[in-house]
């Protein structure tokens, strides 16, 4: 089982090997108004794998809340209007009802 | 900040490049192994990917670089060093570190004086100690929360354990020698913010934890020099307690006679005080609401066979896995396939430490055609075992509920 296990691990490793890529796109978010803010302003510092990935369970209070963190704990230079566009955006498309 | 491209001509320079850049326009992103039970946008966005120095890893992030170990590597005690995991919280990470130049600082308000340490005068100048010890992120299996919470979405894979070598804490802060009234030790690494405002990440320990025999600072991990996306030149081991306390890429140890005010311990990393079966506590950093995330719960995980492995009636299959605790030892690791009704007792595998991955092993055969549920169940020497039920919290750390293998009979 250990030697199978082992040829698994290794099989991958190479497989992958040739998938290696150099440049990494940033994934696309789903492409609906507020969208470009949304790249622009919070890739600035952080991959937008993190909205893709916390989807679609957060409701419009938690969006809020994660958006306003962003913001107030971590200084995201955020105005509030586009704080809001920001947040209708990732509700409508990376939201869950509630 | 840098970027991918930035980082490979920083690590591995034209050549690699070029080569994987020939590829990279026919590249589909690989699918990742991932457990079930993450949330949807997880199976979505996440694919195996490989960081410079690393085997394809499954990457919840590129930046800060977030990427969790297979489950299929925890078959064995020790994870090697280029399929351990990788967690950032902020993006300005070093493209590179030159060891020569490297220095540490020790001192503070709560030390008699200020030093510098070069990587080398670090190296001659104390005692060395090697052992093997579990370093598992706070929020591993965060993504199997019920209901589930914001966060870098784990898995099963955001800890390795592995052999780390290095020189005592405490030895390095005798050096500089301690005030009475210091109460906690606070750490930085070479990595940092994007945005200026943005909080550094900067943690403390307390200082009876800092003194502790086996809090080290490691400058080799497996008989190598650590990676460098698990903190080369040094990083801080803090064995039995979660990772957040492992400083990678360490630049400062500063004694303080106050609580450190700093976000990552004031607000971040924190669980509801009294909730959890925890033994040792950060005092200085308690208040009636909650408390610093301290030593990890006593937990296992059966990393093979694969999910709904196939065999026959009358044939066995050994599962396998690794469990562990914060170093009080694990004692027993027991299963059942008939839903808890009966347990046996699983095998343990050669002890490397009380603070290591104990492995196990279970040999499972089934008469009778059908799909078995099996569960693990890790306990420990002060009689701690997994919870069955979630103990829910904000941040979805501490979480050790069993986790079910089906196998199928036919």
């Amino acid at each position: 089982m250990l030697r199978h296990s082992m040829i698994a691990v290794a099989a991958v490793t190479v497989a992958l090997a040739v998938q290696a890529r150099a440049e990494e796109q940033e994934p696309a978010l789903k492409d609906a108004p507020g969208r470009a803010l949304v790249e622009s302003q919070c890739a600035a510092c952080h991959s937008l794998e993190y909205i893709r990935t916390n989807s679609p369970f957060m409701t419009q209070k938690v969006w809020e809340a994660e958006v306003h963190k962003m913001i107030k704990a971590f200084g995201a230079p955020i105005e509030p209007a586009d704080a809001q566009t920001i947040i209708d955006y990732l509700v409508r498309n990376y939201g869950a009802p509630g | 900040m840098i970027g991918r491209r930035q980082i490979l001509q920083g690590m591995g320079g034209a050549a690699a490049l070029g080569a994987s850049g020939v590829l990279a326009r026919a590249a589909v992103a690989a699918k990742a192994p991932l457990v079930s039970g993450l949330p949807a946008g997880v199976y979505d966005a996440a694919t195996l990917a490989a960081l410079p120095g690393k085997k394809p890893l499954i990457k919840l992030a590129d930046r800060p670089p977030n990427y969790e170990t297979p489950a299929a590597y925890f078959t064995t005690p020790v994870t090697p060093n280029d399929a351990f995991f990788v967690r950032y919280h902020l993006a300005d990470i070093p493209e590179t570190i030159d060891a020569d130049s490297w220095t540490l600082r020790v001192g503070g308000d709560g030390a008699n004086g200020a030093l510098e340490f070069g990587l080398r005068d670090l190296q001659s100048g104390f005692e060395h100690v090697e052992f093997a010890a579990v370093c598992q992120c706070s929020g591993n299996r965060r993504g199997l929360s019920e209901p589930h919470v914001p966060g870098v979405q784990w898995g099963v894979g955001a800890m390795g354990c592995a052999v780390w070598k290095g020189v005592r804490l405490k030895d390095v802060l005798a050096k500089a020698g301690l005030r009475k009234e210091a109460v906690e030790v606070v750490v930085d690494g070479a990595d940092g913010p994007v945005v200026d405002k943005t909080p550094d990440f900067v943690k403390s320990i307390p200082l009876w934890k800092a003194m502790d025999e086996n809090t080290i600072i490691a400058t080799a991990m497996n008989g190598a020099p650590l990676p460098h996306f698990n903190g080369f030149p040094a990083r801080l081991i803090v064995p039995g307690w979660t990772a957040t306390y492992w400083m990678k890429h360490l630049t400062s140890v500063m004694v303080s006679t106050q609580p450190f005010d700093g976000f990552w311990v004031k607000s971040a990393y924190r669980i509801p005080t009294g909730k959890f079966p925890v033994v040792q506590h950060f005092e200085t950093q308690v208040t009636a609401a909650n408390e610093p995330i301290t030593e990890m719960v006593v937990n296992s995980l059966i990393a093979a066979p694969a999910h709904d492995h196939k065999l026959r009636a009358g044939e066995a299959v050994e599962v396998k896995g690794v469990a562990w605790d914060a170093g009080y030892g694990i004692r027993r690791v027991e299963v059942t396939s008939d839903g808890g009704r009966t347990w046996r007792e699983a095998t343990l595998g050669k002890d490397h430490g009380r603070f290591a991955f104990r492995p196990w092993s279970f040999r499972f055969a089934a008469a009778k055609p059908g799909r078995y549920v099996i569960l693990a169940r890790a306990s420990n020497a002060i009689g701690q075992t997994q919870a069955e039920a979630l103990i829910f919290n904000p941040a979805g750390y501490h979480n050790n509920v069993m986790r079910p293998l089906n196998l199928v009979v036919a």
